[in-house]
């Protein structure tokens, strides 16, 4: 196993849901090379605040494509954005209905409830 | 509560779910096809990078009765021969069929391109370039599925109990993760197309929504699953340097198209030490490769990761662009040039051989129930044949979805209000009792990960499992307790405390044949027991009674002369 680093990564999350006045929550991620943004807000939700809103399913394959949110102000998936050490910038999209956190309706019309 | 009305409720939108509603559709009756992430883009199908196994016979000649000869060799003598019969037979339909439909199979000199995997006696396997074959039948059947106006999707919609009055089958209760509210949905055939259980385990291969619930719903509905002790670990996925944007178990087309060397941390080739003969041919059956990985890893000599090196150093950057073009650069992308470094790569759970109990028709022992995909258990026995896992997911699928589709034509819609009412209620009284607990169900998940990954992973012991199964027992008792948040819009905290149940019932069944398992046989590998038992030459069957599991052991289904298929 390599030496684990001290170097951490500090995520700056858009929070609220959909008609809330939205704040931001900052999070302290251990940081390891080659991590994802996606791996940082599993980590988060695992570890530190699962109330977080997230959408993902593949995981690191960008197969699923459900992942997307704005990475320090640009649209990425997060899953094959690199995290950084230093701030990173999470927000949901902005073009679509916020439902709550990161996660906003990107579902085909025809399939919500 | 939303209530809704369908013919056939088909639970999972991968492969098998989505063939079972076009194939329902088809025969005219009404679907709800739901997923609890968003419909087609879940489940395994999607990470397939893989291949197809089907006796096509356009590569070089090959039969159906060739293709069911490896995967009951593969299956070491547990396999329902019938179900087995099944997928290899209908196999070849339903590729052609993905073909009509828009999937374009990689080809060559006017025929589908078919490629050697591991297990197979000829070149059988077929696939999309470059490694994007799940994704690539995924928007097929997604496609085919939003044109028939008879089936209505339904994304982020869990199912988390299935309704049975009179042993007969007629609806589900199911949690709008988007909504936050409990959801009722009367049907008159409800089809389990969930997947798998690689979420149990801490090191798996799947996409992060197969937790085991198509077996926990089966079980609670009063069906039986079968051959549960059957998790089939991947040898070779993917451990370092960490890689993203891929599947973590790409590496097997590399090794089989290139010849990669499987090298343990001394820089050895050692597969050939485990009774296999992999030196220069890299066909050595799954079940064989994970377990002298972990063996080498074992005695000292495996990778920094606990794993093994895979080596393509001898293979020039010509030919690697030549078998996978952009996959190349994505991997440069990653910080890893294949000509400069190996990979580690080690077991991580993969498939579940196991799986809900059906017959010829998909239908479990509850009327109006089935089950399609890797849901269903017995078709692979004790170890499954590279490829076969899609096509099972297209042929089950498409016999799931036209079965119940026959069946519920002749059928009235049933209700029963209070056999909904009692499945809610008690949901009810777990969330409103305890939710002040500090525990929450995502970090109860991981502890089951990890325990499900030294308790009954690739090498089992009694002791291990003895200490896994009371663990888990307690997590099912302290269930209640945890903290499952506000309610909320997309509450992902209920949605994992749901998850959590399920999981902690499979991993009960899992654990619980793993036990009565006393031999070592494909991929149920007990360090107490290393050696093949003829007298378990049977397949354990669990069902709840009075709430707790039983077992039983059967007979394998064996084909009889006649049923044998042609061709």
């Amino acid at each position: 196993m390599a030496e684990p680093s001290r170097k951490t990564a500090l995520l700056h999350v858009r929070r609220g849901a959909a008609g809330e006045v939205g704040h931001y929550d900052d999070f302290e991620v251990p940081y390891e090379e080659g991590l994802s943004v996606l791996d940082a807000l599993r980590w988060i939700r695992t570890y530190r605040d699962s109330s977080l809103a997230i959408r993902y399913s593949c995981i690191n394959a960008n197969a699923c494509k459900t992942c997307l949110a704005l990475v320090n102000g640009e649209v990425e998936y997060t899953c094959i954005a690199r995290l950084l050490p230093g701030v990173v910038t999470v927000e949901p999209l902005p073009k679509r209905p916020l439902i709550r956190d990161l996660v906003t309706d990107i579902v085909p019309d025809d399939e919500n409830l | 509560m939303p209530h809704l009305s369908t013919d056939v409720l088909v639970i999972g939108a991968g492969g098998a779910g989505m063939y079972a509603a076009i194939a329902a559709a088809q025969l005219g009756v009404s679907v709800l096809l739901v997923d609890k992430g968003q419909v087609g883009r879940g489940g395994a199908t999607i990470m397939a990078q893989m291949t197809v196994a089907v006796a096509l016979g356009e590569q070089e000649p090959d039969s159906i009765a060739l293709h069911l000869e490896d995967t009951l060799k593969a299956g070491r003598g547990l396999c329902n021969e019938k179900l087995s019969a099944l997928l290899c037979e209908n196999g070849p339909k339903r590729i052609r069929e993905m073909g009509q439909w828009g999937t374009r199979w990689a080809r060559e000199n006017g025929h589908i391109k078919q490629e050697m995997a591991p297990g197979h006696s000829v070149k059988r396997c077929c696939y999309v370039d470059f490694l994007n074959t799940g994704p690539a039948v995924a928007a097929t059947l997604r496609r085919k599925v939003s044109e028939m106006p008879a089936i209505r999707r339904v994304s982020n919609l869990a199912a988390v109990d299935i309704l049975v009055s009179e042993g007969q089958a007629h609806g589900a209760i199911a949690l709008n993760l988007t909504g936050g509210e409990l959801v009722t949905i009367q049907a008159k055939a409800v089809i389990l197309a969930a997947g798998g259980l690689t979420k149990l385990y801490e090191r798996n291969s799947a996409a992060a929504n197969m937790g085991g619930e198509a077996y926990a719903l089966a079980l609670w509905a009063g069906a039986e699953l079968i051959d549960m002790e059957f998790v089939q670990f991947f040898p070779i996925g993917h451990l370092a340097p960490r890689l993203v944007g891929m599947d973590p178990i790409m590496w097997d087309p590399f090794r089989y198209k290139l010849g990669g060397k499987m090298l343990n941390g001394k820089l050895e080739e050692f597969i050939d030490r485990y009774g296999s003969t992999d030196f220069g041919k890299y066909n050595a059956t799954r079940d064989i490769a994970a377990y002298a990985i972990l063996k080498e890893v074992e005695a000292g000599r495996g990778t920094p990761h606990g794993g093994a090196y895979l080596d393509f150093r001898h293979i020039s950057e010509a030919q690697l662009r030549g078998a996978f073009g952009p996959v190349i650069d994505r991997l440069l992308a990653n910080g890893i040039d294949l000509t400069k470094t190996p990979v580690e790569v080690g077991p991580m759970a993969h498939y579940h051989m196991g799986g809900i109990r059906v017959d010829v028709n998909m239908e479990t022992r509850i009327k109006g129930l089935y089950a399609a995909g890797e849901a269903v258990g017995g078709a692979n026995g004790a170890n499954r044949l590279s490829g076969n896992a899609i096509t099972e997911a297209f042929v089950f699928g498409e016999r799931a979805g036209a079965c119940a589709a026959e069946k519920v034509k002749r059928l009235e819609s049933i209700w029963h209000e209070g056999a909904a009412r009692e499945s809610i209620e008690q949901f009810g009284h777990s969330r409103n009792v305890h939710s002040a607990g500090t525990t929450r169900p995502i970090a109860s998940q991981a502890e089951l990960q990890k325990l499900m990954w030294e308790g009954a992973g690739p090498f089992r012991t009694g002791g291990k499992l003895r200490a896994a199964l009371e663990r888990i027992m307690q997590m099912q008792r302290e269930l209640s307790g945890l903290n499952i948040g506000v309610e909320q819009r997309f509450n992902l905290d209920l949605q994992d405390w749901f998850e959590l149940r399920a999981m902690l019932a499979t991993a009960e069944a899992v654990v619980k044949s793993a036990l009565a398992r006393t031999e070592s046989r494909g991929a149920h590998q007990r360090e107490d027991f290393p050696a093949s038992d003829n007298a378990l030459l049977k397949n354990q069957v669990l069902r709840l009674k009075d709430e707790q599991l039983a077992t039983t052991w059967h007979d394998p289904v064996r084909l009889k002369e006649s049923d044998s298929p042609h061709g």
